[in-house]
């Protein structure tokens, strides 16, 4: 098979007739005329890192603007536009148009009415029909995520739309959160992934999804519910060690409390209580449920006052020296290595502090910096990041249509969006997701997307597939940017390989395809 | 060798080869020290255990379940519900299966037991189950007791030796890398032929992934080959099992062979509504968990004797019916213990008469028998672990002795 390599790229040059996946190709129109310089590895590997993975359109801006301004670009997407057929799906879901947060009054009422139901055929029907309806939305939000990770332009937005979902981690069986993530994503999460880290705290902390996940609906005085009070502290700011104690626990859950989810009327309060109260959609903060003592948190003293003790709490947890490291180091594993640097995460550690918690200029520091260039290579990627870059590589900008088997393989490999039931997020480091059988899982899904009859390209509404067909990985992209940098193990594998596809499953199974 | 040695010792005790059944008795008393198997299966969903371990002589039972009670066993019948004591009777679903097992003394109950967590969320109370950590504290969420198990008993006899015949490596086994996961439910022929693996393993030749590479390619081709065995098994005697009783007879293929510590979970027991009694979906699933584990038991063949099964739920339900003929999350519940050389044919543990001043809060029943000291217990006779090994697994717990193993 030596000569194979050099035969699939005649063909794919003489047209796509030969191999239906060639004829999808579009780089070579889009190509500019120069030929630009060759990327280096560290540049393409850079590319990798700060992206879901390369494809002809990331090396083609990323060449033509240099590492500098890439950047620049990425930490300030603006409006990010996607390719007209991939918008058009996107605005086609319901959940890009729907307020289910106004309709969960009425979803409740129905769940309600259901279950006053006598047993029997309508019953099941009725709750069968409510549950459908909230796992199609579910469903939405995650095909939504997945297409704009696999096409956006601004890829390092995407990939933090992912972390700070991750680290505000909630569950859709929880509850009927099912009908609620597509609007945590969209309103608590993605208009802060570069912001302060504060306004993020505060928009999750006010979403009816992380209230009812972590049930700070059910904390009121003289009940209290520590859950979410504890887990703000252990795994969204500070975390483990972070210099709190269980005293701080329950006085931040005092803080909390009557911090909940109203989709009814205004409850009926005294005059007093009136204007001290806050409803903002689903959100509430019910003077009547709260603790109006005074606290101590954090060893600075916290005078009841209703609503403003939140602020002022959640200001004072994110100016600790603590946050600012723990948020650092969390971007840090998932960008630079398993084990970051300490002197790096501490750099990230003081822009955090002195930019009074601005993501992007951390970001900032951390991409600029020797120990992120130095760690290139080295980075084991999870679940998400390996399916979407395969198919950003495989298919370099053609548009999927189908996203259900892209999901089937993140649950496979254990890491579906929105699919984490403990508050901890999945993990960012490689002994989470490098056992025997996540691997060969991971070479089985690189055989389907290699293979081509994965089914990306069937209609989800069940109706024939307009292409079929496997795509071509020997292909410019390849030559430019992955071959020049293979192993003499891979090289040999896929020299090995009796068949394209074959080849495309060992690229997509190699050792430097599975790091980044 | 304790174990070795009850082993024989109760074989005297039975006098009776037939516990042998086909088995060879030499491999037995020549398996290894530490040589046990353990499979935990979860019932997820919280299963009915008032309806499967049925408290016949307590008449709050039969007026608290006007619709779901089981009808109290009768002596004379070959039907309905099997008395195992005066107390105590098996739920006609599970007669046949588990019934002549628990008549071998192959089988326990352990009546009352549970967690002390009292959120009665399915997930929370799974989730600390799990993780198996003392309830106060921080919680780890990246190490679940069966995952410090298996590196409690990392060492040549035990390399590779743990699986979960699951989809995805559940939270019991986080923290132990190396353990494979593979669901046993619809299992393809291997994806790769022989030539693509060795091309792929040969890629990480020298790599740090390696061993984990070969070995997940490796499992694969094994569940194969067992497969093939199961295609000739069925061609032979024309019976094709199904459902949980044909994965259940792949696991124990494989644990006979070459696993000792399995996991598997089984859904479906969250029945708030139309729960049936003697008959119905309670009924359907505890009769095909009993078929299951009886073909667990004849497949694992004489390395049945080495094996310990422990079947549990995160929480049992309400004693009381509610008003859609179904039950609600409740707290304690009913635990299974399992294996061929165990000392069953016994309600074991902690126990309280069902009466309504016994209930927890009036509703459910208590959690007398902790699972961490259950379990702590069972492993520590089952492997000799020393203090240090059993707290390694299950900090901060006292573990009982149930005189099982």
């Amino acid at each position: 098979m030596r000569s194979l390599r050099s035969c699939i790229a005649c063909a794919c040059i003489a047209g796509g007739l030969v191999l239906a996946g060639c004829a999808t190709r579009t780089d070579l129109a889009r190509a500019p005329a120069m030929p630009l310089h060759a990327l280096r590895r560290e540049d393409t590997l850079w590319l990798e890192r700060a992206s879901f993975g390369i494809d002809s359109a990331s090396v083609e801006s990323y060449q033509l603007s240099g590492r500098e301004r890439f950047l620049d670009r990425q930490l300030h997407p603006g409006e990010a536009v996607l390719p007209a057929p991939i918008a058009a799906e996107i605005a086609a879901l319901e959940v890009s148009h729907a307020d289910p947060v106004k309709w969960l009054a009425d979803v409740n009422a129905q769940y309600k009415q259901i279950n006053l139901m006598p047993d029997g055929t309508d019953k099941e029907t009725a709750r069968k029909a409510l549950n459908d309806r909230g796992n199609k939305l579910a469903y939405e939000a995650i095909r939504r995520d997945l297409l704009r990770a696999v096409y956006s332009p601004a890829q390092l937005q995407e990939q933090m739309v992912w972390f700070w979902l991750n680290h505000f981690s909630v569950f859709q069986y929880k509850a009927n959160l099912r009908w609620l993530v597509g609007d945590y994503e969209e309103r608590a999460i993605r208009p802060h992934v570069f912001g302060h880290f504060k306004d993020l705290v505060m928009a999750t902390l006010q979403h009816p999804a992380m209230l009812q996940y972590l049930d700070n609906n059910q904390n009121a005085a003289g009940h209290i519910n520590e859950n979410y009070a504890r887990e703000l502290l252990e795994l969204h700011t500070l975390g483990v060690g972070g210099g709190y104690s269980q005293q701080d626990v329950q006085e931040l859950a005092r803080v909390l409390t009557g911090v909940g989810i109203n989709v009814g009327d205004q409850p009926k309060l005294k005059p007093e209580m009136q204007r001290l109260y806050v409803r903002s959609g689903a959100f509430e903060f019910n003077p009547a449920r709260h603790d109006f003592g005074a606290k101590t948190l954090l060893g600075q003293a916290i005078t009841g006052r209703g609503f403003g003790e939140v602020e002022a709490a959640v200001s004072l947890i994110v100016s600790q020296p603590a946050c600012a490291r723990f948020v650092s180091r969390e971007l840090a594993i998932y960008f630079v290595a398993d084990n970051p640097p300490a002197a790096l995460v501490e750099r990230m550690a003081q822009t955090f502090m002195r930019t009074d918690g601005d993501i992007g200029a951390v970001l900032h520091t951390l991409f600029m910096s020797r120990e992120f260039d130095a760690a290139l290579g080295t980075k084991f990627k999870d679940p998400t990041r390996y399916i979407v870059s395969a198919i950003r590589f495989a298919y370099d900008g053609r548009p999927i249509s189908n996203t259900r088997p892209v999901l089937n393989w993140l649950n496979g490999l254990g890491e579906a969006p929105y699919g984490r039931q403990t508050p901890d997020g999945y993990p960012l480091t490689e002994p989470g997701w490098a056992s025997s059988g996540q691997m060969s899982r991971r070479f089985e899904i690189a055989r389907a997307i290699g293979a081509g009859n994965a089914g990306l390209f069937n209609p989800e509404d069940g109706a024939a597939a307009s292409v079929a067909g496997f795509p071509q990985l020997s292909n410019r992209l390849y030559f430019e940017a992955v071959e020049p940098f293979l192993a003499a193990r891979t090289k040999d594998a896929l020299n090995r390989a009796n068949s394209q596809q074959e080849w495309n499953t060992f690229l997509l199974s190699s050792p430097e395809f599975s790091y980044e | 060798m304790n174990e070795l040695h009850i082993n024989r010792r109760r074989l005297l005790q039975l006098g009776s080869a037939a516990l042998l059944g086909a088995g060879i008795p030499g491999r037995l008393f020549a398996a290894p020290a530490g040589g046990a198997r353990f499979l935990l299966v979860f019932l997820r969903g919280g299963y009915d255990s008032t309806n499967f371990l049925i408290p016949y002589s307590s008449s709050l039972y039969y007026e608290a379940r006007p619709n779901l009670a089981i009808a109290k066993p009768d002596p004379v019948s070959n039907t309905g519900a099997l008395a195992l004591d005066s107390d105590w009777a098996l739920a006609p679903a599970v007669r046949e299966s588990i019934g002549p097992m628990y008549l071998q003394r192959q089988v326990a109950f352990v009546p009352f037991a549970g967690t002390e967590d009292l959120s009665r969320s399915h997930f929370e109370t799974q989730d600390s189950i799990e993780l198996g950590q003392p309830m106060t504290g921080a919680r780890n969420y990246r190490s679940g007791f069966l995952g410090r198990l298996s590196e409690v008993l990392t060492g040549p006899a035990h390399l590779n030796s743990s699986i979960a015949f699951t989809d995805a490596l559940p939270l019991s086994f986080q923290g132990a890398a190396t353990v494979p996961n593979l669901s046993l439910k619809n299992v393809g022929k291997p994806p790769f032929d022989e030539r693509q693996a060795r091309i792929l393993s040969d890629m990480y030749a020298g790599h740090h992934l390696d061993a984990a590479v070969s070995n997940g390619l490796e499992l694969r081709q094994e569940v194969a080959q067992e497969m093939a065995e199961e295609m000739n098994a069925a061609n032979r005697n024309a019976i094709t099992t199904k459902g949980f009783e044909l994965e259940a007879e792949r696991m124990g293929r494989l644990m006979r062979d070459k696993y000792r510590i399995g996991f598997i979970d089984i859904g479906g027991w969250d029945t708030h509504v139309g729960e049936g009694a003697a008959s119905g979906p309670l009924a359907s699933n505890l009769a095909s968990l009993g078929r299951g584990l009886q073909v667990f038991s004849s497949t694992l063949g004489s390395e049945w004797n080495n094996t310990v099964v422990v079947v549990l739920s995160e929480f049992g339900r309400t004693f009381r019916e509610n008003g859609n003929r179904g039950t609600d999350h409740g707290h304690g519940t009913v635990y299974w213990v399992l294996g061929g050389s165990i000392s069953g044919g016994a309600i074991v543990g902690e126990q309280r008469r069902v009466l309504q001043n016994t209930l927890f809060q009036d509703r459910d029943y208590p959690v007398l028998n902790d699972y961490r000291s259950v379990l702590g217990g069972l492993f520590r006779t089952l492997w000799s672990l020393s203090p240090d090994q059993s707290s390694r697994i299950f900090a901060q717990s006292s573990l009982v002795d149930l005189k099982l193993i």
